[in-house]
């Protein structure tokens, strides 16, 4: 079982110093294992979107250690980390964040550049297929800024998928979106840890989002206060 | 992470931005087409003027000077040896100007590898007669195959042909002002008076004209043996020995040398010409410097547009890198649009400085003072578009370095959070 399990926060404390010394997290510890469709929920200051950043390798300045595919990551580079999270994390943002000068499709392909595994070809077919999965195949062509909100989110879902990632991180997913599309996401998200058995964690304020998902967990003033 | 992506990436960036781009890259143009043409103009205008005098000085110049004796008779006493002794007023002796045995020294040096060619010339003093009036005048008595070989004696001919100075007996060519003066035209026959009252009847064939009006009224020139029959002299007789080196730059030890070897007062250009070599590197240096400056500023501009286009790019750099690019992935692709833009407009650059050379080239100019030139002068040579370009490129690449930088340190967790 110990294998299962993908990522791995011990004890992870942040404070912010400026003005004055405040606490953000305070001994955070969780497990996620593979396949787990999870959400962190707290209200707005409980210090989630930072648990994320920190999960995410984006954010060092903290203590406390985090296990990724049971490899400490502390005494990584930036370049190491960056290689990490290209290779294992997805992200999917609440600004959907697609770079307006590429089209949908080279938006999806650009982190399998960076991992250069597969050639531009196969990467491309890859991508499509993503698209294609996520029903908006026929934007592949379209530049990003010429999508709607709900569009370009199923984008960034599929470029978070491209590299085959063992864990996708959300950060309010759906907080831009209608409900509609808001159910989409979530339906999308249902189906990559049920068919791809993608680890899942989700952060969001939205109640009825997180109750849907397997596992809640919710953050109050820096602690977990719910699991 | 493949060069062809970085490229990829940096492209569309640049594309986003295509107007500042293109400003930027301008800026690189217009500064490397004006390093360019201003410094080849430079360079042409310094080797115009400094052919005027250089080309027509001798890099050593053999000649006897009136100088009082080194050594005094009291010198040779031997009664006052270890004596301290201050005399007032020392004439000079009575030296002859002539070079003993001129044609051996001639001979001597014709042998030698370091020189390019030796040319011996006289100088009479006489006065031209124009009725009652006589006027001052200098005749250069010259070999005139060897001083069209080594000075280019035909560019300052102005009408006339030279090589009759050698056929005609008894020929001259005028200097211009003292042409004018007399109101001498090609064919005429004029007189001259020399220093020991004897007077010649001088056909003219010519005119000569060095650009220096003061000369032009006193110069005139002679054959040599013309010359010799003036003053009264054998037909060895011979003032001056000119030389000209293969190595300018040997000038002041070969004059040294054949000082010593010919026991002769021997000068070198460098010695008879300081103040041209310093005005050349003087305006050369000016030149440079604004050259420089061009380049620096347009290298300003490149950082001010990549400053811009990072500001503005924010969450584009803050998505590479949370999709997993590194900090040194982003400084590349800055890295790319700054050296596209340097190479880009250094090309154009080096073109339009090419075409602005041959324009300049193209513009008539005329000065009476050198017959043979008819269009502003430039030099095109290859080390200004070299310097040019790779001042341009380093320029670049630290215009662009710097925001590159900054942009590899961006942090996403601030962009993203940010919103």
């Amino acid at each position: 079982m110990e294998n299962n399990v993908v990522l791995e926060a011990r004890s992870i404390c942040k404070s912010f110093h400026d003005p004055v010394r405040i606490d953000v997290l305070k001994d955070v510890s969780f497990k996620l294992s593979r396949g787990e469709y999870a959400s962190i929920i707290g209200r707005s200051g409980s210090g989630k979107s930072t648990l994320l950043y920190i999960l995410s390798t984006m954010d060092t300045d903290y203590t406390g250690e985090l296990f990724l595919d049971n490899v400490s990551i502390r005494s990584k580079s930036e370049k190491q980390l960056a290689a990490i999270r290209n290779e294992k994390i997805g992200f999917v943002f609440q600004f959907h964040y697609l770079l307006n000068e590429f089209t949908a499709l080279k938006n999806v392909m650009l982190p399998g550049f960076k991992l250069n595994k597969l050639s531009e070809a196969e990467l491309e077919h890859n991508a499509y297929e993503f698209l294609k999965d996520l029903g908006i195949e026929k934007l592949a062509h379209k530049m990003a800024y010429q999508l709607s909100g709900g569009e370009k989110q199923r984008v960034a879902i599929a470029r978070a998928m491209i590299n085959d990632p063992l864990i996708i991180m959300c950060d309010e997913p759906t907080g831009n979106l209608d409900s509609k599309n808001a159910d989409i996401v979530f339906n999308i998200f249902k189906e990559l840890t049920e068919t791809f058995n993608k680890t899942l964690l989700v952060v969001t304020h939205d109640l009825d989002f997180a109750e849907k998902t397997e596992r809640i967990i919710e953050l109050d003033d820096g602690r977990i206060v719910g699991d | 992470m493949k060069v062809k992506h970085i490229t990829e990436i940096a492209g569309a960036l640049m594309l986003a931005r295509w107007k500042q781009t293109l400003v930027a890259a301008i800026g690189v143009t217009f500064s490397i087409a004006f390093f360019i043409s201003l410094l080849g103009f430079m360079e042409g205008l310094n080797e115009l003027l400094d052919g005027m005098v250089l080309n027509r000085t001798p890099h050593v110049r053999l000649y006897n000077d009136i100088l009082p004796s080194k050594l005094q008779p009291i010198d040779l006493s031997k009664e006052y040896k270890n004596h301290h002794n201050f005399i007032s007023s020392v004439k000079p002796t009575n030296t002859r100007k002539e070079i003993y045995n001129a044609q051996q020294i001639i001979n001597k040096l014709n042998k030698d590898e370091r020189v390019l060619g030796v040319a011996p010339k006289i100088t009479a003093q006489v006065f031209y007669n124009l009725g009652n009036i006589d006027l001052n005048g200098i005749i250069n008595g010259v070999d005139t195959e060897q001083e069209e070989k080594l000075f280019s004696f035909s560019d300052y001919v102005i009408g006339g042909n030279y090589k009759e100075l050698k056929i005609i007996p008894n020929s001259i060519i005028l200097g211009k002002g003292a042409a004018e003066i007399m109101m001498a035209k090609i064919g005429d026959i004029i007189t001259v008076t020399s220093t020991e009252g004897e007077q010649f009847s001088l056909k003219v064939i010519g005119f000569f004209q060095s650009g220096i009006a003061e000369i032009d009224k006193v110069q005139s020139y002679a054959n040599l043996s013309t010359t010799q029959k003036i003053l009264g002299e054998s037909s060895n007789y011979i003032s001056d020995i000119q030389i000209k080196l293969k190595d300018i730059d040997q000038a002041p030890a070969l004059a040294r040398e054949y000082g010593n070897f010919f026991k002769i007062d021997a000068e070198d250009i460098q010695t008879a010409n300081a103040q041209f070599e310093t005005g050349s590197s003087v305006r050369s240096i000016i030149s440079y410097a604004v050259g420089i400056t061009l380049l620096i500023v347009s290298g300003f501009g490149i950082y001010n547009i990549l400053n811009m286009l990072i500001y503005e790019k924010m969450d584009t750099i803050a998505i590479l890198k949370a999709t997993g690019f590194a900090g040194a992935d982003v400084k590349k692709i800055f890295l790319t649009i700054s050296m596209s833009i340097g190479i880009a407009g250094a090309l154009a650059g080096l073109l339009f400085g090419f075409l602005l050379s041959l324009v300049i080239d193209a513009i008539p100019f005329h000065t009476t003072s050198l017959p043979t030139v008819t269009t502003y002068p430039i030099n095109y040579g290859i080390q200004y578009y070299s310097i040019a370009a790779i001042f341009a490129l380093a320029t670049t690449y630290l215009a662009g370095w710097l925001p590159a930088r900054k942009a590899s340190k961006v942090d996403p967790v601030l962009i993203i959070r940010g919103k």
